[in-house]
């Protein structure tokens, strides 16, 4: 099957085609994973270029040009979150580069480690540099050693060929990487924890204002960037911002890498421009919901982003339409849900994952996602009460907004968002103590009559 | 046994950071890999290459799931059962290997050889469902492969073709599902966990 490219006088004039790999345009590429391939397929040449043509601050003007949004969640502008650090600092200022991949839906960072983590390594550089960073950290989720060993060899390698260490290609450049193992907890995905994580503690998240862009890793500046937004890096500074800015929405440039999960024909990692609809991903490259069912609910951006409706799948994917549709982007985890889904099964199974990886520091999302696990239990196994759905909310309030971290809020989006479209199917777990679709509608149905 | 040449990787480690007690987590995964689990003496030789107390190190070890202070199977096996392995069947999976292995989970089968267990979304979401033995992918698990997994494993074979490997698709998208050759630039062996 090929793609219906859209054939527009704006998609015709595009230098790449409208569906250009950027980021992942070599990953077909057999062995890509080694120096010399990568290399032959242009790779650290964007780094040469970057040392011979751009002082930092006007490589980080041309990232900024580019229009390069952080890919973790947040979508903060690459280029401006560099600039927050101080010109000057008594301490030595760092770069960690987020790798710890584990928002439920989300596994493009995973891919870009372990098929091309030479990219890595050159993204890693090239923020490095645009920071004047002196010693990076790269920080991979405990659980992908595979990823581990491809990045920790890329690095090794790349010290031996002189890509790494003291005078970078004959730059005078320095810089230091070390990659880091996580040891397995969601919170350290959150950017204060992790720095605790990288501090040899508990990751607890810390309290801002300061932000790390102060006073960060060992209380020097710090910038800390997702793994997709380095890797994006490369690409950016070979063709020019121009050309990335091509790609994608007025405000939200260039692509992402659409993780694309659940029940669809074809999941897998899809990168597109910004402001592609959500209808092409699911339908023409994901191939539609499975087994001809219908849609019923989609998550776009991650387990921590409310639900859209079918009604709402010609919605662009961009950090604005998305917004503007009552959700957000996120990590561009794309999660389908199909018609013989039950909702609060889907939801307690999320909600599940916040209690378990609630690190515990603040109350109301320690308590607060143990009691929503409890609550959603009682409901989905037919024993609920109606004002449980009420009190949901409730706890919902009690938790948003009222932690350190975002972690709690994320536990609160699909409850909320599900109350609120789909609540008659939580009052029909109440009155009929059975499921409204799904294996639960008949088994639960059974056990009353017995 | 923590022996002396993996004392000197711990300070090996330590020195790659601005601040040895950074070595925390590696050191932990080090020890963990050469004792099975975290011991009293592994923590105290992390404790002395970090420059941290033992109490230090024993609050770090609680908090991260993947450190344990008890023994386990020799093939340690993980279900995810996350949202998107939860929408393609893991608890069927997971009860299928259950029934198989004779555990529950977050047991460990009596003649030691395996423990079964879930963990949280592994990112491999578009792969679903999705499980580790010893920290090495097997992706798109469905109960014929549950089970020619499980023969592989019971004769001592590993994961072997089954692990995963990145291709591109017709449609121009990556999975790690339907193919068993590589396409991608992964070329190399599948990874032991935290080596």
């Amino acid at each position: 099957m090929t793609i219906n490219a859209p054939n527009t006088p704006e998609t015709q004039s595009l230098p790449l085609g409208p569906y250009p790999r950027i980021v992942t345009h070599a990953f077909d590429v057999p062995n890509i994973d080694q120096l010399e391939v990568y290399r032959a397929h242009g790779g650290y040449e964007a780094l040469a270029k970057a040392l011979r043509d751009f002082q930092p601050e006007a490589l980080a003007e041309e990232v900024k040009a580019s229009g390069l949004r952080g890919r973790g969640g947040a979508g903060f502008a690459t280029g401006v979150k560099w600039g927050f650090l101080p010109k000057e600092s008594a301490r030595p200022r760092y770069l960690c580069v987020n790798a710890d991949e584990s928002e439920p839906g989300t596994f493009k960072d995973r891919m870009i480690m372990e098929v091309s983590p030479h990219q890595v390594v050159e993204g890693t550089i090239l923020a490095a540099y645009a920071t004047r960073v002196r010693h990076a950290f790269i920080y991979i989720r405990g659980e992908l050693p595979r990823a581990y060993q491809q990045v920790e060899r890329a690095v090794r390698e790349a010290y031996e060929a002189g890509l790494l260490g003291k005078n970078i290609l004959g730059s005078g450049y320095d810089l230091e990487i070390t990659v880091h193992p996580g040891a397995g907890a969601y919170i350290c995905g959150e950017e204060s924890a992790l720095l605790e994580s990288l501090e040899g503690k508990r990751g607890y998240p810390r309290l801002k204002p300061p932000f790390p862009a102060l006073v960060g890793l060992y209380g020097g500046p710090t910038v800390i960037n997702n793994l997709e937004t380095v890797a994006s890096l490369p690409a950016i500074v070979r063709l020019g911002a121009a050309t990335y800015a091509q790609y994608g929405t007025e405000k939200s440039k260039g692509t992402r890498v659409y993780c694309l999960s659940g029940h669809v024909e074809r999941p897998g990692n899809y990168e597109l421009p910004l402001g592609t609809p959500l209808r092409t991903l699911i339908e023409d490259f994901g191939g539609g919901v499975w087994q001809g069912k219908k849609l019923k609910a989609i998550i776009p951006g991650g387990s921590s982003t409310n639900f859209l409706t079918p009604d709402q799948i010609d919605t662009p994917l961009d950090f604005e339409s998305i917004l503007a549709a009552g959700s957000m982007l996120g990590s561009a985890g794309v999660v389908v849900l199909d018609e013989d889904t039950c909702i609060v099964g889907a939801v307690l199974r999320m909600t599940e994952f916040y209690r378990d990886e609630s690190c515990g520091k603040c109350t109301p999302c320690r308590e607060g996602t143990y009691w929503l696990v409890q609550l959603l239990e009682r409901l989905e196994e037919g024993h609920g009460k109606e004002s449980d759905i009420d009190l949901l909310n409730d706890i919902c309030d009690n938790i948003a907004g009222k932690s350190f971290c975002p972690l709690g809020d994320a536990a609160t989006s699909s409850i909320v968002s599900s109350i609120r479209l789909w609540r008659d199917e939580y009052i029909h777990h109440v009155r009929a103590h059975a499921c409204l679709v799904g294996p639960g509608a008949n088994r639960k149905r059974d056990a009353a009559a017995v | 046994m923590i022996s002396d040449e993996v004392k000197a990787q711990m300070r090996a480690i330590a020195a790659r950071y601005p601040q040895p007690r950074s070595a925390m987590l590696p050191c932990l995964h080090l020890a963990q890999q050469t004792e099975g689990y975290i011991t009293p003496e592994g923590a105290q030789a992390v404790a002395q290459a970090v420059g941290a107390r033992v109490d230090e190190v024993e609050s770090v070890v609680s908090f991260y799931s993947m450190y344990t202070t008890k023994p386990l199977g020799a093939q340690v096996i993980k279900v995810c059962t996350s949202v998107s392995c939860y929408l393609r069947g893991s608890d069927a999976l997971l009860a299928r290997l259950e029934e198989r292995l004779g555990v529950k989970k977050g047991q460990t089968a009596s003649d030691g050889r395996f423990t079964l267990d879930m963990i949280e979304c592994l990112a491999a979401c578009g792969m679903a469902p999705v499980l580790q033995v010893n920290g090495e992918f097997v992706e798109n698990v469905t109960p014929e492969r549950a089970d020619a997994l499980l023969d592989r494993l019971e004769r001592g074979e590993g994961v072997g073709d089954m692990g995963s490997r990145w291709r591109l698709t017709e449609q121009g998208g990556f999975t790690t599902a339907g193919s068993t050759t590589s396409a991608s630039g992964d070329s190399g062996e599948p990874a032991k966990e935290n080596s």
